[in-house]
């Protein structure tokens, strides 16, 4: 019944939702009176996909295996968290997720757009419900999540045991929210090239959506990235799968969009660029969920083979963003830029960040595709993997975190160069001495590393750069300076913290891939191995089952070099449902370095034990929640503060009409 | 990535279980063995998704790796090893594509678009400036002429 109650609230969504983007699209210019049933319309759809979203958990936590979702991807004897999770862990319950969020940030913009002039509440809400309907209705039409069984079975057939972990309950909401919350800067750029509205202020109602989204983004990816290292069982963190791809592609251009709205803001300059990135940063989020399920990128046989769904996936693609660009093509000439500046300046410093992002968007996202056209234009098959990519990232990067710290110590419109560097040399210093301290001291043979250790110290001490500059720190007594940091905006703050937390993950990946050393070896209970200036002995190996799972564990002592020990189990868990094998690593934190210890496959007698050692390895994701954190604080600015400025703007709006 | 995992996961299911570069492949002589996984980390184990030999835990990658060796310990240079794995699988096993006519584009991609977007840059300040810098609109001329007449 409450699956029944659940599909007709989904389809009720989907019609509210097309009738709303029929409304709010035709007749944007009735002002405020729409805007009030739009923002009501918005929020209806909240409500009703979260009952439709609320009857699948249902479902999965009572284990109501008429459902046919629940019966192929749930499990009565899972424990509840994974029971929810596996919601969304097969391809029509994810869609569900993503139209949650969807409709969550629809009703978000409404409840928000209070301040905002009617005809763009109008066309935003509009917009945001025509996604609700194409993505509600594909839901419907293709991926019903609704389908009953009869008779029903006793017991379900399981989630994917890989995915029977608190990654699955974190990383795709997280992921999704970041995707889906570009989905309101779209709408705002759809709605200033609709009505031709674009100002300073449009660009101060984007970033906040921009931020808020880049923030999840960040966080999903450094979630994704920290599970598949510590699930996959090989310790990798990163491997240019098409799949990672499509997440990192409107990370880059989302950061780009950031930078640029900010010039925007400040300016009101690089309006055509900011709008266009909007909708790119949109359409590759799109991308990033749809692509990998058409069945064209060749690592998704798992998730949504049906070519039937393929094919709606990709003309709904099409028409979206082919009409987003159509409609920029005829709109963006008849925008007006303004702002001058100078090449040297922050403005054109900004610039420089966003050819290079924009440029790691395309040759990543020209990696990822040409092996298809090449093997669809002439049948030549070739791999793009990860030495091609290390090696074009890299070098785009590189000038890009060679300028960055100078970035925030040029002024608008026109800056001094010479004076910037002159505040840097200091930092600059620090950076070189410690690169090739570490270099010497870490004996590294890899011509590159010194380099990237530069480029880590110089973003991070340069982040403070412009910190101590404003809090006049040395010059002026140090508790004056420390009461001028404490009164600095909340957005230097924030852009220090975020480029130091950039740094922090260079250092993080430049240490574990030059330093890291590992030990592949047999050994038998009560025998010894020693990696790092650890010593990991053996002490029994054993036989047990967990809920769903029968394991092989083994149990370690890890001696460190201070002659501490710690307890360590690794497992080969075999899920009994489905009969799939897992490796659970085990993972001991030494600091900022890891112990991976993971137990390999039983021989005749013995027992393969794979070791590796990770110095600094947790920095690449602390630099990830540094620069999350950065972002969540620049929300909380003056500047972006909801209340104050919009009612004062809203005003003078007013008057102007 | 959740898409990633389920794969590793059906690969998994179906090779029988196999794990990364085991004990046994490994070479005694560890500068050959270096140079055996740099090569094996460039190769891509072709019944995985875009993972390279070396991290594989699929039989046929197993296989590969031991492969590489052997050539290794017969005395070919690296080059000459990745052009034997090359003759037998295609260049579909090379995760860093050659540079040729038909990569052209991939290698080219990111320096023109570098190339581009800084063209772009230097001309677009031209266009931008001042929009009014050629004097008054129609309107605006109307307007002040209607007020040089008013003071007149």
């Amino acid at each position: 019944m409450s699956i029944e109650l659940g599909h007709f609230a989904l389809i009720l969504a989907f019609v509210i939702a097309s009738v709303s983007a029929l409304g709010g699209l035709t007749l944007w210019q009735r002002g405020e009176r729409l805007a009030a049933v739009m923002s009501q319309a918005a929020v209806l759809q909240f409500v009703l996909v979260a009952v439709a979203f609320l009857a699948v958990v249902h479902a999965f936590v009572v284990s109501d295996f008429s459902l046919a979702l629940a019966a192929n991807h749930s499990h009565s004897l899972k424990p509840l968290i994974f029971k929810i999770s596996g919601v969304w862990g097969n391809h029509e319950g994810s869609m569900l997720l993503w139209v949650l969020i969807l409709v969550l940030f629809g009703a978000l913009a409404a409840a928000f757009s209070r301040d905002l002039p009617s005809d763009l509440t109008n066309l935003v809400l509009g917009t945001q419900s025509l996604l609700t309907a194409a993505f509600a209705g594909f839901t419907l039409f293709t991926s019903n999540p609704f389908a009953r069984l009869s008779p029903a079975p006793l017991e379900g057939g399981d989630l994917n045991p890989v995915l029977q972990d608190i990654g699955l309950a974190i990383h795709p909401p997280l992921l999704y929210a970041g995707y889906v919350g570009f989905s309101i800067c779209f709408s705002f750029a759809m709605a200033a090239l609709i009505s031709g509205r674009i100002d300073q202020a449009w660009a101060r109602w984007v970033r906040p959506w921009t931020m808020l989204s880049w923030i999840f983004l960040t966080l999903g990816i450094a979630m994704g990235s920290y599970w598949a290292y510590y699930e996959l069982g090989w310790g990798g963190w990163w491997f240019w799968d098409p799949v990672e791809n499509a997440s990192f592609m409107p990370w880059l251009a989302g950061t780009a969009l950031l930078h640029s709205a900010l010039v925007m803001e400040k300016r009101n300059a690089l309006k055509i660029w900011t709008i266009f990135l909007a909708i790119i940063t949109f359409s590759l989020s799109l991308l990033g969920t749809f692509l990998v399920r058409s069945g064209i990128l060749t690592s998704v046989h798992t998730f949504a083979s049906d070519p039937t769904r393929g094919l709606v996936i990709l003309t709904m693609l099409a028409v979206l963003i082919g009409g987003a660009f159509l409609l920029f093509a005829m709109r963006s000439p008849a925008l007006r830029q303004g702002g001058l500046f100078a090449p040297i300046s922050r403005e054109g410093a900004l610039i420089l960040n966003n050819l290079f992002l924009a440029t790691a968007v395309g040759a990543v996202l020209v990696g990822t595709l040409y092996p298809l056209l090449l093997d669809a234009l002439t049948g030549t098959t070739i791999s793009v993997g990860a030495p091609f990519f290390n090696f074009t990232f890299g070098a785009l990067m590189a000038p890009l975190l060679l300028v960055l710290p100078f970035g925030p110590l040029l002024a608008w419109k026109r800056a001094d160069l010479v004076a910037a560097g002159q505040r840097l040399i200091g930092f600059a210093a620090l950076a070189v001495f410690l690169a090739i301290l570490i270099s010497a001291l870490g004996g590294t043979s890899i011509s590159l590393v010194p380099i990237g250790l530069l480029l880590g110290f110089w973003v991070s001490f340069g982040a403070l750069a412009e910190l101590v500059e404003r809090s006049r720190l040395g010059r002026i007594p140090l508790a004056e300076s420390l009461r001028r940091l404490a009164g600095l905006p909340r957005s230097i703050w924030s852009t220090a913290i975020a480029h130091m937390g950039l740094g922090l993950t260079v250092l993080g990946i430049v240490a574990v891939s030059a330093w890291e050393t590992e030990l592949v070896t047999t050994l038998n209970p009560g025998e010894t191995a020693e990696l790092a200036g650890y010593q990991i002995s053996f002490d029994r190996f054993e036989q047990m089952s967990g809920a769903n799972y029968v394991a092989d564990a083994g149990y370690f002592t890890v001696t460190g070099a201070g002659g501490d020990t710690q307890f360590l189990v690794a497992e080969r868990r075999t899920y009994v449902a489905r009969g799939m094998p897992t490796t659970e690593a085990a993972i001991q934190t030494y600091g900022l370095s890891q112990l991976y210890l993971q137990l390999g496959e039983p021989l005749d007698d013995t027992h393969v034990v794979r070791l590796w050692h990770k110095p600094y390895i947790l920095l690449i994701w602390i630099g990830a929640l540094v620069m999350a954190g950065a972002g969540m604080l620049s929300l909380t600015d003056r500047r972006v503060r909801l209340g104050v400025p919009q009612t004062a703007r809203k005003t003078k709006l007013e008057q102007v009409r | 990535m959740i898409f990633r995992l389920l794969l590793v996961c059906l690969w998994l299911s179906l090779s029988s279980v196999a794990n990364a570069v085991g004990p046994d492949e490994i070479l005694p002589d560890p500068a050959l063995e270096q140079r055996a996984r740099d090569i094996s980390a460039g190769l891509r184990c072709l019944v995985c998704q875009n993972q390279s030999i070396d991290d594989s835990d699929a039989d046929l990658a197993r296989d590969l790796r031991i492969l590489v060796r052997e050539r290794l310990v017969a005395g070919d240079s690296n080059a000459e090893v990745e052009q034997f794995v090359v003759d037998r699988y295609g260049e579909y096993v090379l995760l860093n594509p050659r540079l040729g006519a038909h990569t052209i584009l991939l290698w080219a991609a990111a320096p023109l678009l570098l190339i581009v977007g800084l063209v772009a840059i230097l001309l677009a300040p031209r266009r931008t400036i001042t929009p009014h810098a050629d004097g008054l609109t129609p309107a605006e001329t109307e307007a002040l002429d209607a007020l040089k007449r008013d003071r007149n």
